[in-house]
């Protein structure tokens, strides 16, 4: 069969921009949707044509199924691929692609259907012969029969929303009289999530991997693997790192692993790219016996690189001609593990926070040039509440572990992001942890070692010194520089670092001295060399540089400087901007970060009491109560369920009791 | 153009005699810098306020030059002790542009003003005019002096004159900018008033024409300072102040803020090239000067050290040797060098007259370098008409309306300091280097004259005149011109601007000359020539 000549990518961000560019490199026409907030993203850009599909909210625009048809339509595409998330595993969606005379680049509606209810699932898989974890998959939601499958399984056990994926509506369980409450909460964001309050529950595996293999089918009936990715770094159910292949996987558990895989696919007659993720009991070495089946996700992965790098092949490129009905072109004996890949998947997250999801505009981004780099972003673009915090995928491949793992830890050194948090620094030290060094891999490592990993390094003097001369244009090397008729140029400096103001003199002389406001000398350097977006010093004879990135946030001055992955954000408040304090009273509450309302308990005049829950924020993936700061009576209700609000902004103000 | 070619090698002896007399130059700097006392700095920064220094440093943009004037002034000439007179002033860049910054020394007996305090506010105000710089008054004083009233208030060249100046100034254009960041009572008060804009300090800052006890004095009102006379009454309810600043930090950015409005200096009229740094070192110039200053040395060593490239165009090489003329361009900036290379002669003032004219017609500055004992005596000279040849250098010095300047390297005596444009021709700049001496003659030659004179008078009387008596006659006369004409006893009363480090000359003069650019050369027309 001939080959698309024009798809529409039914998705934004990264995944979109992955898809166009191996679609250009086909020679196939690209078109690409967007919704208000993206209107000048890059995805767009990248696309040939562009249709606007709706407002920010997703459930407005990326997931109106026919907004996305009508595009198609209206452009003469041939073809829709949904990337992944969205659309990409709603069989309604693929039956009204196929209703409407277009290709969805994807398996069939059933396929998702019989995949998508994660206890029909695993029945159809106990069928198959594939092994699977003791749970409950009934149909019986009755909150208190729940709780006695679970008392029955043993704790801990995981509640998983039954039409859920990628960690939402999934709660662990440890103890018995924290279920119901964990339950309620699955099951709200199953409810908001995908419409389905149902969960099921299973075995939680208390050493557990997180591996998976890459499956691929087409038309013609054949199915093969590509081996598998060890996704088992992850926090919260949210995938960190993935590699591939597994780390100290025994060739026998491979074996049967990627036959489990292929007969899962081939129950179902799986077309196009698909995953089988397994969790394996990683507390000693892997056992034939000790992996089970999880689920399936029928799409394309976002860890789908890892194996590209080390298959060689383009999963995007197979899945359109597997799509326009031609066989695979590759059979099994084609396909060969070629060394060792990573994945890290860089954020725009506040790990010291607690990992928050970070919204605002990228001032300054960065990518290395020694990796493959996935972005659906650009410098100057704003991660905004409505999507994916996503910034990057750095993907390293080399000839063996050892090697693509170093690779990564300087890749990362060499990503800048500023403007907004990033989960760089953690991204480093995870790759520079020890345990995973060794292939020791679990997904508990990273909760294991929270503190270590989250640790921010502490700014010395020589970057605070750095930065204020940076912050200030503070030029050495141009004629008459800081010449004095006697003594030496110095001033003092105000700057803020992590909310904490920091004053110091800076004395410009052959060397930079800097010194309290006591006089005691904290630092002294030479600066040799003052580059655009580097700096070369010497301490103490040892010369080294230094990479900064500056920008402008409202009228106060950024300087981020850049050492080891880690990012130092200093700001130089500008005098002449409003002193304008926030109200910070005891009476109101404020939208910790910037994200969506879900759920209001009060109205304006309600009585609370002190601690009472008012507001469920939600942004991204987590929920945040917000209780009453005192008891009172609600006074000045500012948002609406469903508003997305910034972070900071006053949400609600209690009149306090006399 | 001609490279110079300087084979003179730096003599150690020399280096130590210049390294000597510089280091008790910076040793008296270092001193002067730290402003008042330290109970003073310390009570001053205890009231929130930054250091005078700091508050400059924190005016002007970062990373680039301050050319300070007067820093020893009123050295030794007072009871007590005033650094820098009291107030700093000096050229600084705000937002791009040169601006002169006046910034009164609160730590030195509360910013008020001497007789040398007037004076060199007064020269800061004189060089803004003639270079069209934008000025900037940092006010923290208590006003005039009052037990030095009357050498402060009532003459022609006291206090008044400031704000006649800053009147004149606004008049032309040159904005005059006020930070009041404490005190500025009585007279005083007319500074920020006579301002273009001014700024004030929020319960730091005062102004008013009397004080809270001389009002109940006068009228029996009681009344508190802030009311009387704080940012928030003048900004508000007076309209004495425009802007109203949280600290001395905000105070300095929005008076940086006011001169962005300004927008960039006009363009110079003087055709610029790429600057280029001397072939030879400027190092060198510490072992160059004979530290005996009897013994004669080739100026062109001094000028390949200073000139870009080391590059100079001499004009009339041949001719009237005493006084080298030529081209040259300090930092990209084109001027017009006049050195002194011995005795002036007729001829060699014909040629420096010659000279003059040339750099009027072509607008090019000028710079002077005096090392002059006078010019040349005796009979045959004065039947040769060497005071009506001098006359001719004087009239051209004095009417050249391009800008000129001064440096001081060595003797600056007699008509030679008129001839080589001293303080009274109307330099834009007079620097000194520490080895200067200045004076109507030589200490010796004073002495001698006296002693003539005095022996003259006691032989006609019939008496005796030992050799003994004669030298501890001649003694206090050469203790005085040695003292009085040293660069520091100079310096105190400002007949310069300053005593300069020789292997900075060449950044001095560029900056001078930078700042010169500010306003536009203009046209000259000379007087009579006697011929």
């Amino acid at each position: 069969m001939t080959m698309f000549s024009k798809i529409l990518i039914a998705n934004r961000g990264e995944i979109a921009c992955r898809v166009i560019k191996t679609a250009k490199r086909m020679d196939i026409q690209t078109v690409a949707v967007y919704s208000d907030a993206d209107a000048n993203a890059l995805h767009v850009e990248m696309a040939d044509e562009a249709v606007h599909i709706g407002p920010p909210p997703v459930s407005e625009s990326y997931l109106q199924q026919d907004a996305i048809i009508n595009a198609a339509k209206r452009t003469g595409a041939e073809a829709i691929h949904p990337g992944y998330g969205f659309l990409s595993e709603n069989p309604d969606f693929v039956e009204a692609v196929e209703a409407a005379g277009l290709k969805f680049i994807g398996p069939s509606a059933k396929a998702i259907s019989a995949m998508g209810l994660k206890d029909a699932a695993k029945q159809l898989m106990q069928d198959a012969g594939v092994p699977i974890v003791p749970g409950y998959h009934g149909l019986d939601q009755t909150p208190e029969l729940l709780k006695s499958e679970a008392d029955k399984i043993g704790y801990p056990v995981l509640i998983k929303a039954r039409a859920g994926g990628g960690g939402k509506g999934m709660r662990l369980v440890e103890r018995e009289e924290d279920f119901l409450t964990a339950l309620e909460s699955a099951a709200r964001e199953g409810q908001t999530a995908f419409g389905d309050p149902a969960v099921l529950i299973e075995k939680f595996i208390t050493s557990p991997r997180h591996i998976e293999v890459q499956v691929f089918g087409d038309s013609k009936g054949n199915v093969v693997h590509m081996f598998e990715r060890d996704c088992s770094l992850q926090r919260r159910h949210q995938k960190v790192i993935e590699e591939a292949p597994a780390p100290d996987m025994p060739e026998d558990v491979r074996q049967a692993m990627t036959q489990a895989a292929v007969k899962a696919a081939q129950a179902i007659n799986y077309e196009g790219a698909g995953t089988i993720e397994f969790i394996a009991d990683g507390s000693g070495r892997l056992q034939t016996k000790g992996f089970w089946f999880m689920e399936m996700n029928t799409r394309l992965q976002v860890e789908h690189p890892v194996t590209e790098a080390i298959t060689g092949l383009d999963l995007v490129k197979l899945q359109l001609r597997v799509a326009a009905g031609q066989a695979l072109p590759v059979s099994q004996d084609d396909i060969a593990i070629n060394g060792h890949a990573f994945e890290a998947r860089i954020y725009a997250e506040d790990v010291p926070a607690g990992f928050l999801p970070a919204t605002g505009e990228i001032s300054h981004l960065k990518l290395s040039d020694h990796a493959r780099n996935d972005s659906g972003v650009r410098t100057g673009d704003q991660i905004s509440p409505y999507y994916d915090p996503m910034i990057a995928k750095v993907i390293t491949h080399r000839s063996d572990r050892n090697e693509a793992l170093s690779a990564l830890t300087s890749a990362l050194a060499e990503t800048q992001v500023s403007g907004l948090a990033s989960n760089i620094s953690f991204l480093s030290k995870l790759s520079s942890h020890e345990g995973f060094g060794k292939g020791e891999v679990d997904t508990g490592l990273i909760e294991r070692d929270l503190d270590a990993l989250t640790i921010q390094d502490q700014q010395n003097e020589v970057m605070i010194a750095l930065a204020m001369m940076i912050a200030l244009d503070w030029q050495t090397s141009k004629p008459q520089s800081n010449w004095r008729m006697f003594g030496s140029a110095s001033r003092m400096v105000a700057m803020t670092y992590q909310g904490e103001s920091i004053e110091r003199r800076l004395e410009v002389g052959s060397d930079v001295t800097s010194s309290d406001l006591a006089g005691n000398i904290l630092s002294q350097f030479k600066l040799i060399a003052q580059h655009e977006n580097s700096v070369d010093i010497e301490v103490d004879g040892m010369r080294f540089g230094l990479d900064f990135a500056t920008y402008m946030n409202g009228q106060d001055n950024y300087v981020v400087l850049y050492k080891d992955a880690q990012s130092f954000e200093f700001i130089l408040p500008d005098p002449l901007s409003a002193n304008a304090q926030a109200n910070t009273g005891e009476n109101i509450i404020t939208a910790p970060m910037s994200g969506v309302i879900r759920l209001i308990d009060v109205e304006e005049n309600t009585e609370v009491s002190e601690g009472q829950r008012l507001i469920v924020l939600e942004a991204m993936k987590m929920e945040m109560n917000l209780a009453a700061p005192c008891a009172g009576q609600v006074k000045g209700l500012t948002c609406q369920v469903g508003d997305a609000v910034e972070g900071g902004s006053i949400l609600i103000e209690i009149e306090p009791e006399a | 153009m001609t490279k110079l070619v300087s084979t003179s090698m730096p003599n150690a002896d020399n280096a130590e005699a210049m390294h000597c007399q510089l280091d008790d130059v910076r040793e008296e700097a270092r001193r002067i810098l730290q402003g008042g006392s330290s109970r003073a700095r310390e009570r001053h920064v205890s009231r929130g306020k930054l250091l005078p220094r700091d508050r400059v440093e924190g005016l002007i943009d970062p990373g680039t030059a301050f050319l300070e004037i007067g820093l020893f002034a009123a050295k030794d000439t007072y009871d007590a002790d005033i650094p820098a007179a009291g107030v700093i002033a000096g050229i600084g860049q705000i937002n791009g542009r040169d601006c002169m910054i006046v910034c009164n020394d609160a730590t030195v007996k509360g910013g008020t003003y001497y007789p040398l305090t007037v004076k060199k506010h007064l020269r800061a105000q004189e060089i803004a005019e003639e270079n069209m710089l934008p000025c900037l008054y940092l006010v923290d004083s208590g006003g005039a002096n009052l037990p030095n009233q009357d050498e402060v208030f009532p003459d022609k060249d006291h206090f008044g004159r400031i704000f006649y100046n800053q009147a004149r100034m606004s008049a032309k254009g040159i904005a005059q900018i006020a930070v009041v960041m404490g005190n500025c009572t009585a007279g005083g008060a007319y500074v920020p008033a006579m301002c273009d804009t001014t700024i004030m300090v929020k319960e730091q800052a005062m102004i008013f024409l009397a004080g809270p006890p001389l009002v109940k004095e006068a009228t029996g009102e009681e009344v508190d300072a802030e009311t009387l006379g704080g940012a928030d009454t003048h900004t508000r309810l007076s309209g004495v102040a425009d802007y109203m600043a949280d600290d001395d930090a905000h105070a300095l950015a929005l008076a940086r803020n006011v001169v962005r409005t300004l927008g960039e200096a006009p363009q110079t009229n003087i055709t610029l090239r790429a600057p280029k740094e001397p072939a030879y070192s400027s190092e060198d110039i510490m072992g160059l000067i004979p530290h005996d200053t009897r013994q004669s040395y080739d100026i062109r060593d001094v000028i390949a050290r200073m000139v870009d490239g080391s590059e100079f165009d001499e004009f009339k090489a041949r001719y009237g040797t005493t006084l080298v003329t030529g081209f040259a361009h300090i930092d990209g900036m084109p001027v017009g060098i006049i050195a002194n290379n011995g005795v002036l002669f007729s001829e060699s003032s014909l040629k420096g007259a010659h000279f003059i004219e040339l750099c009027c017609q072509r607008k090019i500055p000028l710079l002077f370098l005096q090392n002059i004992t006078g010019f040349m005596v005796g009979s045959k000279y004065e039947a040769g008409g060497i005071a009506k040849d001098g006359a001719k250098l004087v009239n051209a010095v004095s009417t050249a309306n391009v800008p000129k300047i001064t440096l001081i390297i060595g003797g600056s005596y007699g008509a030679g300091n008129y001839g080589m444009c001293g303080r009274a021709f109307g330099p834009r700049f007079v620097w000194m280097w520490p080895n200067a001496r200045i004076s109507v003659m030589g200490g010796a030659q004073a002495a001698g004259v006296m002693a003539s004179v005095t022996r003259a008078g006691k032989k006609a009387r019939g008496e005796d005149w030992s050799a003994e008596q004669e030298a501890a006659f001649k003694q206090p006369i050469l203790d005085q011109f040695e003292t009085q004409s040293h660069p520091f006893y100079a310096s105190a009363r400002l007949w310069g601007d300053g005593i300069i480090d020789p292997r900075d000359t060449r950044n001095v003069v560029s900056l001078s000359l930078k700042a010169c650019l500010n306003a536009p050369v203009e046209d000259t027309s000379f007087g009579l020539f006697r011929m």
